[in-house]
C-alpha cells in the first residue's frame, strides 16, 4: 500500500514536471502582455513532431533531438509572434482566443495532412522494463529522467528570472507594463525572447511527452489545452512558482485519481479547478 | 420628466420597427421547403444551431459574458427532453417545457457564480462547469447511456405532423421555435433591460454607480440564455430521436462561439447568419474530408479576427456606411 502510494506520487510528480514545461511559457507571456494564447499547445505539437521526424526518419538519438525540438518550436513561435500575434495585443480577450484557436485548428489539419492522424511513437528512449526499485516501490527510469530534467529546467528558469538583468526586465513588465516602458525597458524585445523561450519549452514538453501521453494531431486540443489552461489559471498569471505548484498538484491529483478512483475520470481535476478559481479568481499565486 | 420618458419612448419605438430586409430574411427561411427538399434535415440542424447561437449572443454579444461552456445548457435541455421521451411520454411540446425548466434551473444556479467573474477566470469557470457536466453525464451511464448516448426512444410527431425521413416537420418545428425565440430576444434587446445589459457590457463599474442592479441584470440574462439553449437542445433531441454525449462537449461550446463571432456578436442576426455559413460550409467540406475541415475553419477564424472584427454582419454594415 505504502509502496504503491510512493509510486503514484512519483509518477504524478513526473507528470507534473511535463505539465509545468508545457504551460510555464503561456503563464509568463499571459502575465506580460495579457495575450490569451490558446495556440500555445501547438508549439508542443510542433516539438513532438520534430522529435518524431528526427528520431524515426534520420535515426538520431532521442536525447539529441530534444534541443532541436526546442529550437524548432522557439523559431515557429517567434515567427507567429512577429507576423500575427503582435497586431492583437490591444484587442479583446475574445478576439485573441479566437485567432489563436484558429491557428491551433490549422496546426492540427497541417499535421494530419503530413503525418496522418494516426498516433506517432518513438522507440523507448530508456528501457521500460527495468525500473529502479527502492524498498519495494518501483520508479521508472524515464520518469526519473523527467523529474531530474524538469527540476533542472525550473532551477534555470528561476535563476534566469531572479538573478539576471533580462529577468528583472521581464518581472518589471509583468508587474506594470506601462511603468516598465516608461523606465526605458524594451518590453517588445523582452516579450519576444520570453515568447520564444516559452514556445521552445512547450516544444520540449511535447517531445518529452510522446513517451508518456502519446502524440497525434488533435491530442493536444482535447487534452493538453485544457490541462495547460488549468495550470495557468490556477497557478496565477506570470508566476513561475505558481505554475510549478499548480502543475505538480494537477499531475499528482490526476495520477492518484486514475489509480484510486478510476470511475471519477477527470471529474476530480475539474472540481478542484472550479473550487480554486471560485476561491481565488486570480489563481493561487496571481496578483491580479 | 415627461419629456425624458417621451424621448426614451421614441428611441425604443424607432428601434422596435421591423426593417424590410428582416421581412425578406424570414420569408427566405421558407425557401428550403420548395428549393431544397433534400436538404431539409440539414436546414433543421441549421435552425437549431442558430437558436443556440442566438442564446449565446444574448449573454456574450449583449451582456459581455464570455462563455466557453454554453453547451452545458444545450446538453441539459437535450437530456431532459430525451429522458422524458424515453421513460414517460414522447409528446414534444411538454418535452420543450421540461427542457426549458431544467436548463433554466441550471442556468439560474450557475448564474450566481458566473456573473461575479471577468476575464480569464470567467472563461475558465464556464469551461470548467461545462467539462464537469460532461464528465458527470459520461460517468452516470445508468441514467444517460454514457458515451453511447441516450437511445431507444422515438418522438413520432409534433401536433400531428410526423417527423419523417424528409424532415419537413423537423424543419418546420425547428424554424417555428427559432422564430418565436427570436421574437423574444428582439423584444428583450430593445427594452430598457436590453439597454442596461449593453451598458454593463461597455462599462461594468459605471453601471452600478448610476444605480443599475448589474449583477441581477446579468443573472436574469444568463438564465434566459440558458433556457433558450435548453430549448435548442430539446429540439435536437426531438428531431433526431437520440441524445449523444457530444451535446455537452467542449467542442460544441467552442463551435457555437465560432459561429456567433463569424456572423457578428452583438447583432440579432449574427448567430443565425453565422450558423448558416458554418453549417453549410461544414456540410460541403466534410464531404471531402472531415480532417481538413479544421484547416478551413481555422483559416476562417484567423481571417475574421484580422479583417472582419465584427463578423460578417459587422463587415457588411461597415461597407454600407462607406458607400453612403
Amino acid at each position: 500500500m505504502l509502496s504503491s502510494l510512493a509510486t503514484v506520487l512519483f509518477d504524478g510528480f513526473a507528470y507534473g514536471m511535463l505539465l509545468f514545461m508545457l504551460s510555464v511559457g503561456l503563464s509568463v507571456t499571459l502575465g506580460m502582455m495579457n495575450f490569451v494564447n490558446l495556440a500555445h499547445y501547438a508549439f508542443a505539437v510542433i516539438g513532438g513532431y520534430a522529435t518524431v521526424t528526427i528520431v524515426n526518419k534520420l535515426g538520431w538519438n532521442f536525447f539529441v533531438s530534444l534541443p532541436l525540438a526546442f529550437a524548432v518550436a522557439a523559431l515557429v513561435s517567434v515567427a507567429l509572434e512577429r507576423v500575427l500575434f503582435r497586431r492583437l495585443y490591444r484587442a479583446s480577450d475574445l478576439d485573441q482566443c479566437l485567432l489563436t484557436i484558429g491557428i491551433a485548428f490549422i496546426t492540427i489539419a497541417v499535421f494530419a495532412w503530413f503525418y496522418t492522424s494516426e498516433p506517432q511513437s518513438v522507440p523507448a528512449p530508456l528501457p521500460r522494463d527495468k525500473p529502479f526499485s527502492i524498498l519495494g516501490a518501483q520508479f521508472g527510469q524515464y520518469r526519473t529522467f523527467l523529474i531530474v530534467f524538469g527540476l533542472a529546467v525550473t532551477a534555470v528558469l528561476i535563476l534566469l528570472l531572479e538573478k539576471t538583468r533580462f529577468g528583472a526586465q521581464v518581472r518589471a513588465a509583468v508587474d506594470n507594463q506601462r511603468m516598465a516602458r516608461g523606465l526605458g525597458i524594451d518590453v517588445e524585445r523582452a516579450f519576444m525572447i520570453t515568447f520564444a523561450l516559452g514556445g521552445g519549452l512547450a516544444g520540449l514538453g511535447g517531445a518529452l511527452s510522446i513517451e508518456v501521453i502519446g502524440l497525434d494531431p488533435s491530442f493536444a486540443l482535447s487534452y493538453l489545452l485544457v490541462y495547460v489552461l488549468i495550470v495557468v489559471a490556477v497557478g496565477g498569471l506570470g508566476s513561475i512558482g505558481g505554475s510549478f505548484v499548480a502543475a505538480t498538484v494537477l499531475g499528482i491529483t490526476e495520477t492518484a485519481g486514475k489509480y484510486y478512483f478510476p470511475w471519477l475520470g477527470a471529474f476530480l481535476i475539474y472540481l478542484v479547478m472550479v473550487a480554486i478559481l471560485m476561491w481565488r479568481p486570480a489563481g493561487l499565486f496571481g496578483k491580479r | 420628466m415627461a419629456n425624458a420618458s417621451s424621448i426614451a419612448g421614441t428611441h425604443f419605438q424607432s428601434k422596435v420597427r421591423w426593417h424590410p430586409l428582416e421581412y425578406a430574411f424570414w420569408a427566405c427561411t421558407l425557401l428550403p421547403f420548395v428549393l431544397a427538399p433534400n436538404y431539409l434535415s440539414l436546414a433543421s440542424q441549421i435552425a437549431i444551431t442558430a437558436l443556440f447561437a442566438l442564446s449565446l449572443d444574448l449573454i456574450l454579444g449583449y451582456a459581455g459574458i464570455v462563455s466557453l461552456g454554453h453547451a452545458a445548457f444545450f446538453g441539459v435541455g437535450a437530456y431532459s427532453a430525451g429522458l422524458l421521451a424515453k421513460h414517460y411520454w414522447a409528446e414534444p411540446l411538454s418535452g420543450l417545457l421540461a427542457a426549458a425548466v431544467a436548463a433554466g434551473i441550471a442556468g439560474y444556479a450557475l448564474s450566481h457564480v458566473v456573473v461575479r467573474f471577468r476575464h480569464l477566470a470567467l472563461i475558465m469557470l464556464t469551461m470548467g462547469f461545462g467539462l464537469l457536466l460532461h464528465e458527470a453525464a459520461n460517468s452516470a451511464s445508468a441514467l444517460t447511456g454514457g458515451a453511447d448516448g441516450l437511445q431507444g426512444f422515438k418522438v413520432p410527431a409534433v401536433l400531428g405532423f410526423r417527423f419523417d425521413m424528409f424532415g419537413r416537420a423537423a424543419y418546420a418545428y425547428a424554424l417555428v421555435l427559432l422564430f418565436l425565440c427570436f421574437l423574444v430576444c428582439r423584444r428583450i434587446i430593445h427594452s430598457p433591460f436590453g439597454l442596461a445589459l449593453r451598458g454593463i457590457r461597455e462599462n461594468a463599474t459605471r453601471m452600478p454607480a448610476i444605480g443599475a442592479p448589474s449583477l441581477a441584470h446579468l443573472r436574469k440574462a444568463y438564465t434566459i440564455a440558458a433556457v433558450m439553449a435548453g430549448l435548442a437542445g430539446a429540439a435536437l433531441t426531438h428531431t433526431t430521436s437520440t441524445v449523444s454525449l457530444e451535446t455537452l462537449s467542449f467542442g460544441r461550446s467552442a463551435d457555437v462561439l465560432v459561429i456567433l463571432i463569424l456572423g457578428g456578436a452583438g447583432r440579432l442576426y449574427g448567430g443565425i447568419i453565422g450558423a448558416i455559413i458554418y453549417m453549410v460550409a461544414r456540410d460541403q467540406f466534410s464531404g471531402i474530408n472531415p480532417q481538413y475541415w479544421y484547416f478551413w475553419i481555422g483559416l476562417l477564424l484567423v481571417a475574421v479576427v484580422m479583417f472582419l472584427p465584427n463578423g460578417v454582419l459587422g463587415g457588411l454594415s461597415a461597407l454600407r456606411k462607406k458607400a453612403q
